[in-house]
Order: structure tokens, then sequence, then C-alpha cells
């Protein structure tokens, strides 16, 4: 059942014929997201440069009943935007001006295909800061992020993209175009739209613009590597500094496997002879900076560091970072095929989960890499696989289960930041209960009566 | 040739599959900026690969012009954190395009087999040809032609590949540089330096000055005037055989355990010599001293920076420079540093740096040729990059680079001059000797 040749010819005449592809060779490249070992061809991919263009798409769908899943950048690590079959792909990375910096109210209006980086880039340019900063920003769209609701490495004291979000244009799955929110701080004039469709997942509409809010750029920072014989003595340190009321803007963990890995690829100067490294990073006036700095390094000194190394400037504290984002695909370098996962635990729980992922994987004789946002309690323990392999894939996903059961009964979730997708789409009734899902799939219905929006993704209605 | 084994099928399947499409090489991507296109970034570009290996996409001809819109820049080398070889997958996707067929025209095989086979396996061929386009130049021919409006008669292309011809230079390298150039002063090392092919005609004169540099620095260098081309443009427009040929030629020419380092001084060159090990990897007699050549091959800024230079002597007159980086030097390489380190060291020379110094400046081997409308793109690109620093030099260690720097800044009228550091650094030596 590909789609008629009327819907293709509709589209060209809507879009120009440059902006639609059907040939193979342009499809194949559109069959997956960043989501390891999952592939699907579409029936075409299309881009949107304006609104009205998104409308008109959208409302071709809908009197065809055509599937359309919205496209960002496809980093996605949930498979949210792999293709349904003879699927439209709606890509929006052509739909990327930034339209508005707003200095007075402290704003940035921008299309949803503007990259995360090109955001910071002209925030900072302005003497502001957009704290979310997830991994891929230099690639991840506004959009993707939204329609995720990413995280980042500054969760812990900035929160993520939900907190940043002030409004978003959204069209709705039969082509009307909804504005929800604005640039007042305070808004409760009815439901808050704008917090469903944030992390909606390309489900309930397609997002066009989003407002966003800014904040003054910190005065100062400091940046520390601290490095452990042991993992829980890392995540000691981790709920430790928490206990002790300190809010640092990052804590991110790497264990063994993902400091070689990033190493290898970022040549940063990261110690190899330990067995976890935390990446700790204050920002904020100088002098709490340098206070708050002092007391980590104090906790992290008390729960045995090996050592504590303050990064001498920016530069270097920027490289960190940066290598520090690379470690999802550096881990790469191990086995072709990496399974990430995204378990979330309440912080007083971290080093118990720490415990149970490596039993886990011994059990199952998995090789795995951990690395996360242990500030959030939100941990990657990541299985290095080859996808060929299917009885070792098996074992990923008996492990998978195992971990999602445990995140549960410790008070967690089974996704922290990647999205339900199709990867925990089996595992969502579980554990949103019956309740939330009967709500969620009116919403859905609601919204989306035809079930064009990226269908079969998140739940089945 | 159409019945030959499949390079891609044939290729370790974890080349293929090293690729964990996370999207992180897109940004740096020049064609993928351009376009917006998944199918012309890296992570599409291999997913393309790994169809076809995998047996799901035929070699098409859309699949092979693919292979060819990519510049081959290698600056996803770079942003890649997985490690992907870009480089071996890129030469294997074009050598599956040539072996299929696909594009075969009477035009292009035409192309082909003057280009590829005839001027660039015996160089004596290219010095003909050479010194046939001098001739043109050198009667004035080429001047009155232009204003006589004749080559407006030409197809548009033609017209547009006349007036990229380069300069060739009065004399070769053969004819400027000695077959054994001492080392003044003490001799501490004993190097072979490749003149290359297209470096031979148009920039003779940067061989003559690496072996100035190289000899004032304590090497003994040796410069057969015969010397053959490396065989990367072969590798890298799918003609597997010949670069596999050159590679053996060379090996035989430079035997590299009779020297402590074989010098390059043109990035794109050098990125290929680097890696004879992988093309005579099945080849037993040649296997063994090809991992040793690999080792032996320096970049000059490498090499250089390796054996602790005398800085010229100053003061020497004011001039401020950017540098430009060539693809194959700082992505295929990865030499970023020396070049600049080299800069520095030179008297009274402001470095100022060229903002996306990284990026392809649209020559990418005969791509300029090629692919001219992207190319232009590139170049208008990185002219404007030049302009913003306000330097009145650029400098820039690949032949392909400079050409196409020197043909962008004559088209555009500007009073910009294009170098080699190692030119720049042989001048202020010459300025010292002359101060003296
Ligand atoms: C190396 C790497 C590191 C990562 N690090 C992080 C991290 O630190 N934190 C984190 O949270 N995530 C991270 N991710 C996951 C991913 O990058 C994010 O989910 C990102 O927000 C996806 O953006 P995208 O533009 O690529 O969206 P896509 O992958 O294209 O799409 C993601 C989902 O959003 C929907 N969508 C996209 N655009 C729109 C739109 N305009 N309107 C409606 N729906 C839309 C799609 O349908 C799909 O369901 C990482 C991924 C990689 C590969
Ligand atoms: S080539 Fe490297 S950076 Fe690019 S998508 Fe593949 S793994 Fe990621
Ligand atoms: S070699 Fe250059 S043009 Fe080709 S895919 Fe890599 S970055 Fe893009």
């Amino acid at each position: 059942m590909s789609l008629p040749q009327q819907t293709l010819s509709e589209l060209r005449r809507l879009l120009g014929a440059a902006n639609v592809l059907t040939e193979k060779e342009d499809l194949i490249p559109y069959s997956f997201d960043g989501t390891a070992a999952l592939q699907q061809m579409p029936g075409c991919v299309v881009f949107a440069r304006t609104r009205e263009e998104v409308v008109g798409v959208l409302q071709l769908a809908n009197r065809t009943r055509a599937a359309v899943v919205t496209r960002g950048s496809g980093t996605g690590l949930s498979g949210g935007s792999l293709p349904s079959p003879d699927c439209i792909v709606l890509c929006l990375a052509k739909m990327d001006r930034i339209v508005e910096l707003d200095r007075a109210n402290l704003t940035l209006l921008a299309e949803a295909g503007a990259t995360t980086q090109a955001i910071a880039d002209a925030t900072s340019a302005a003497g502001l800061f957009y704290p979310p900063d997830p991994g891929s920003m230099k690639i991840s769209t506004i959009g993707g992020n939204v329609a995720e609701n990413s995280g980042g490495l500054r969760g812990l004291k900035y929160g993520v993209t939900r907190n940043y979000v002030m409004g978003l244009e959204v069209v709705l799955p039969d082509g009307e175009v909804l504005w929800t929110g604005n640039k007042c701080v305070k808004d409760v004039a009815g439901y808050s739209l704008r917090d469903l469709f944030i992390g909606s997942e390309g489900t309930l509409g397609v997002i066009t613009r989003v407002l966003l809010k800014l904040i003054p750029k910190p005065a100062a920072k400091k940046t520390l590597v601290a490095t452990f014989a042991r993992m829980d003595q890392a995540a000691q340190t981790v709920s430790d500094i928490i206990a002790a009321q300190i809010i640092p803007c990052t804590l991110e963990f790497l264990d063994r496997t993902t400091i070689h890995c990033v190493e290898d690829f970022a040549k940063v100067g990261l110690p190899l002879d330990c067995e976890a490294l935390l990446l700790m990073e204050t920002d904020g006036h100088p002098g709490p900076v340098n206070e708050e700095a002092a007391r980590m390094e104090e906790i992290a000194r008390k729960n045995a560091a090996v050592d504590v190394r303050v990064a001498r400037d920016d530069a270097e504290a920027t490289r960190l970072a940066t290598a520090r984002r690379s470690a999802f695909s550096a881990l790469a370098r191990v086995s072709p095929t990496t399974i990430l996962e995204d378990a979330t635990v309440p912080r007083s729980e971290l080093a118990g989960m720490i415990r149970f992922v490596a039993a886990v994987a011994a059990k199952y004789k998995l090789r795995v890499g951990t690395f996360g946002h242990m500030g959030d309690g939100n941990l990657h323990p990541t299985f290095l696989t080859d996808e060929r392999n299917h009885d070792e894939m098996h074992r990923v996903e008996e492990a998978f289960k195992e971990i999602f059961d445990e995140a549960i009964r410790l008070g967690g979730t089974i996704t922290g930041e990647h999205g339900i997708g199709v990867s925990k789409k089996s595992f969502l009734p579980k554990f949103a209960g019956d309740a939330q899902m009967r709500v969620m799939r009116e919403l859905r219905r609601a919204l989306d009566p035809n079930g064009i929006l990226n269908p079969g993704k998140m739940f089945d209605p | 040739m159409s019945s030959a084994v499949s390079h891609l099928k044939g290729l370790d399947y974890s080349v293929v599959q090293q690729c964990m499409h996370c999207g992180l090489c897109l940004p740096t991507c020049p064609t993928y900026d351009a376009t917006k296109m998944e199918r012309h970034s890296p992570r599409g570009r291999i997913s393309l690969m790994r169809a076809i290996a995998d047996g799901r996409l035929e070699v098409t001809h859309a699949f092979a012009d693919e292979m060819y819109f990519c510049l081959g820049c290698l600056a996803c080398m770079s942003a890649c954190p997985a490690g992907v070889n870009y480089a071996e997958l890129f030469e294997h996707a074009r050598a599956e395009a040539e072996c299929s067929g696909v594009l075969k025209s009477p035009r292009r095989n035409l192309i082909r087999a003057v280009a590829i086979r005839w001027l660039f396996m015996d160089l004596s061929h290219l010095r003909l040809a050479g010194r046939v386009i001098r001739l043109y130049q050198q009667l004035g021919l080429q001047t009155l032609l232009r204003r006589s409006g004749v080559l407006k008669l030409l197809p548009k292309r033609l017209q547009e590949l006349e007036s990229i011809t380069p300069d060739i230079q009065p004399r070769f390298s053969a004819q400027l540089i000695a077959p054994v150039t001492p080392a003044s002063g003490r001799k501490k090392y004993r190097v072979a330096m490749l003149t290359g092919c297209a470096q031979d005609l148009i920039f003779s004169d940067v061989n003559r000055d690496t072996v100035e540099v190289l000899a004032r620095n304590g090497c003994e260098v040796v410069t057969p005037p015969r010397q053959l081309c490396c065989g990367s443009l072969h590798a890298h427009n799918g003609e597997w055989g010949m670069a596999q040929e050159l590679a053996r030629q060379q090996i035989e020419q430079f035997p590299p355990d009779q020297f402590d380092a074989i010098i390059s001084n043109a990035g794109g060159c050098g990125s290929h010599l680097k890696h004879y090990h992988k093309l005579l990897a099945d080849d037993p007699a040649y296997r063994e001293r090809a991992v040793l050549w690999d080792k032996k091959v320096k970049d000059i800024h490498e090499w250089l920076m390796e054996i602790g230079i005398q800085p010229p002597a100053g003061p020497a007159p004011a001039q401020v420079v950017t540098y430009h980086e060539s693809c194959h030097l700082a992505h295929g390489q990865k030499i970023t540093a020396q070049p600049r380190q080299l800069l520095s060291l030179i008297p009274n020379l402001k470095l100022v740096e060229l903002p996306e110094s990284t990026w392809c400046c649209g020559s990418a081997g005969i791509y300029n040729i090629v692919q001219p409308d992207m190319a232009n793109q590139l170049l208008d690109r990185k002219l404007k990059h030049i302009q913003s620093t306000g330097a009145s030099i650029v400098a820039n260690g690949n032949s392909g680079c400079l050409l196409q720097l020197i043909n962008g800044a004559k088209q555009k009228g500007l009073n910009l001059r294009v170098a080699h550091p190692v030119t720049l650094l042989a001048e202020a030596y010459r300025n010292a000797r002359g101060r003296r």
C-alpha cells in the first residue's frame, strides 16, 4: 500500500518537486533515526519551509488518511522519527530561522527546525543563556527537543526543555493552527495546552515555532573532574552533594569503558586508570561558585576520590563538556551496536541502581558502558553488542526488562529524557497504569481522530 | 570491468556497520549544510553504502552520482566520535561505482582515459601537456584568445575550465632542484622529497622552497627528477588497481628503509601516501615495506616541527597572514597545530585565525572541475571569511586548495596573496641571509 500517485503529485504541487523525495536512494537515508537496530522505509520525504506548507501537507494527509511522521534531525533515541510503513516523512530541517531575540522580555522565537546549537549561539552572542544542552545539541532541532522534552548536562540546576518553553505554534492534524502561551511570565487562562504538546513525540500536532525563555549568563563557573576507584564511590559523592544542599549545574558520570572511548576520540586528557569519573560544574556569582566548588571537592575526597582536578579555564571546561557529549557515540568504538537505556531513579537510590545494572550485565553476559546525568538520577547503561548476533540481542532485551522493573520498584521511570517512541512502547502501560493510559488515548483521539500523526508510536489507540 | 568483485560487499562488515547514525557529523558536512538533505550527509551516504553491502540496493546511477557529490573532505571523520573510517568507505564506494559501470558515457570515459590513465599514470605525459599549456600561455595566445572573444564560442563548461587553467611554472621541479641537495651545516637526516604531479607543474617553486628549508635544517634531500603520482587521484576516483600499481612503484623508487623521512608538501597527497599499507595489504611482496613506508611519510609541517627548526632571524617586513587548512591535512592527517607553529616562527608575522578554517574550499581534488556549482559556493564562503580577517596573505598547505584560492582571488579581483607556509618560511630565511 504505497502512497498513491495522486498524493505525491499534490505534494509536489504544494512544496515544489525538489522538496518531495521518492527515489530509493533518497529514502534509505531517512529510514532510521538515532536509535539502534530500527529500520523502516517511508513512502516519501517532504520538506516544508513555512507554516502554510505544513498546513497544506497535514490537510492533504488528513483527507487521504496518509500517515505523517514529523522529523527534525533524526537523532532521537526511542525511534520517534522512525518512519511508519509508506508514511510521509515531514522534515522540518529547512525551516530553521531564528525569528526574534527579544532583549526586553528575554525571549527567543525560532522556527522548529533551528538547531539547539544555533539557538545557544544566538543567545550567547546577546550575552544571554539558554541552558538545555542535550548531547546532540550540535544538530538536534528545537522542535525535536520540545517534542521529546529533552534534557541535557545542566538539568540538575536548570531543568529540561519544558522549563524554557513559553509558547508554541502548533499545526493540528486537520491543518488548523494553534498558538499556545505568550511572553508573559504568568498565565493561567485555561488548560496549559503548551505543556501537553511538550513531550508529545509528534503524536498530537506539528510544532512550527517555539518561544523560549532566556536567562542571564552566569558570571562565573568552575568545572571539576573527580576520579574514583569504585563506581559506588562516585554515586555516593553525588548523593552526598545533594544531601548537603548543593545544586551544581552539572554532575555527569562516566564509567571506565566510557572514559576510554571518549578519551580515544576527544583526547582531552581524561585519566584512564580509574573506574568512575564525575564531571562537576557549578556556576553563578564568583563567591558562591568558589565556595561550592571547594565543598564538592571536599565531599569527593571524603568519598575516596583518587584525584580531583579543576579545569584551568573556560576553554578547557568547554572541551570537557564537549567530550562528555560524545560519550554515547564514542561507545560505538567498542562494538557496532550500542543500545542505551534511560532508566531514571530518585537520586537516593543511585548507588543501588548502579550495582543492579552491573549485576544484570554479568548475569546475561553482556558488555556494558554506563554514563549519564547522575545528578538527575538519570543513567544511560549502554549495552555494547552486535545487532547481527540474535542471541545476544535477545539477552539485551531480557536485561532491559529487569532494569526497568527495578527502576519502577525504586520509584523511578522507564525513560528520563529519550521518550517512549517504539523502543519503550510495550513498557508504558505497566508504568503509566490504566487511568493514565485511558486519558492519554482519549486526548490523542480528540486531537487526531484519524490517527495520521506518528501512528504506532508511544501507544496504540 | 563490470564483472569485478563488489568493493563494498567485500569490505570488512564492521567498517560498514561502524556508523551508529547519531548524526553528530551532519553539521560539519558541507554538502549537508548546503542542502539539508540526508542523502548528501555522511550518515546518509554511509546508509546507502551499507544498503549495497546488505544487498538492499543495487549500484545505481543515483548512488554513483552521490558518491561523486561527496567532496571527500573527511570533515565527517574528525567529527565522528564512533571512529567511522569514512575515508576507506568512500574510496571503496567510488571504486564500486566505477566497477559497476553505471556512470559510463563516451565523454566521461574519454576524460577519465586521458586524465587518470594517461596523464597521471606516467608523469612525463603530464609534463608534456604542461609544456603545451605553458606555450599557449607564454605565446600570449591565452590573452589573445580571451580578448578576441573566440572562447565565447566554446560550450559554457569549457569556457569555465579554460578560465581556471592554472599558470604553468616556467620551470618544473627537476630544473630547479638538484637530484641530491646536501644539508647546509651538519647533516642530521636523509630525507626524500616527493615533487608530486600537479605540484611539479604549477608549484615547482614551492618544491624548491621545501628543499631549501629542509636543507637549512640539517636534512640531505633526495629528489630524483623523474617522479610518480602518489595515486590519490586514482584511489579517490575509483581506480583501485592503478592506485596499487603507483604505490608499488613509489616504494621501489624510495625504499623506505633508506630514508629518515619521506616528505610530502601537499596535504592531499600526504593523506593518501600514509595509507599504502591498506592498498597493499593483500600483496605479500610489498605488505611489510608498505607498513614501513607509511611510518616514514611525513607532511612537511609535521616533519619540521618534529625535528625542531632554526627560526629565521628578524627583523622582517610586517605581514598579516591567515591560515586555511587543507581538508586532507586537517581531517585526513590531523595536522592542525604544526602549520600554525611554523608560521608563528616567522618574525613580524601576525597570524589571524580564519573563521571556519577547516571548512572545505571546494577544491577537493578534481571536484571543482566535476561539480562546479557546489565548488563555487564553497569558494565564495571561504573567500568571504578570508576577507573578514583583514589578512593580505592566506597560507595553505595543499596544491589543490592553493589553486582554488588563486583562481577565486583572481575572479573576484581581490588583492590577496596565496602562499604555502613553507614559501613564507623560505622567504624569511632568504630575507635574513640577504641582510647579513
Ligand atoms: C549522541 C546523542 C546524544 C543525545 N543526548 C541527549 C541528551 O543529553 N538528552 C536528551 O534528552 N536527549 C539526547 N539525545 C536524544 C535526541 O537527540 C533528542 O531526543 C532530540 O531532542 C531529538 O531532536 P531531533 O531534532 O533529532 O528530533 P527527531 O529525532 O527528528 O524527532 C524526535 C521526535 O520528535 C518528533 N518531532 C520532531 N520535530 C517535531 C516537530 N517540529 N513537531 C512535532 N514533533 C516533532 C518526532 O516525530 C519524533 O517523535 C541524544 C541523541 C544522540 C544521538
Ligand atoms: S559517521 Fe559517525 S558521527 Fe556520523 S552518524 Fe555515523 S557514527 Fe555518528
Ligand atoms: S567527506 Fe566531506 S562532503 Fe563527504 S560526507 Fe564527509 S563531510 Fe560530507
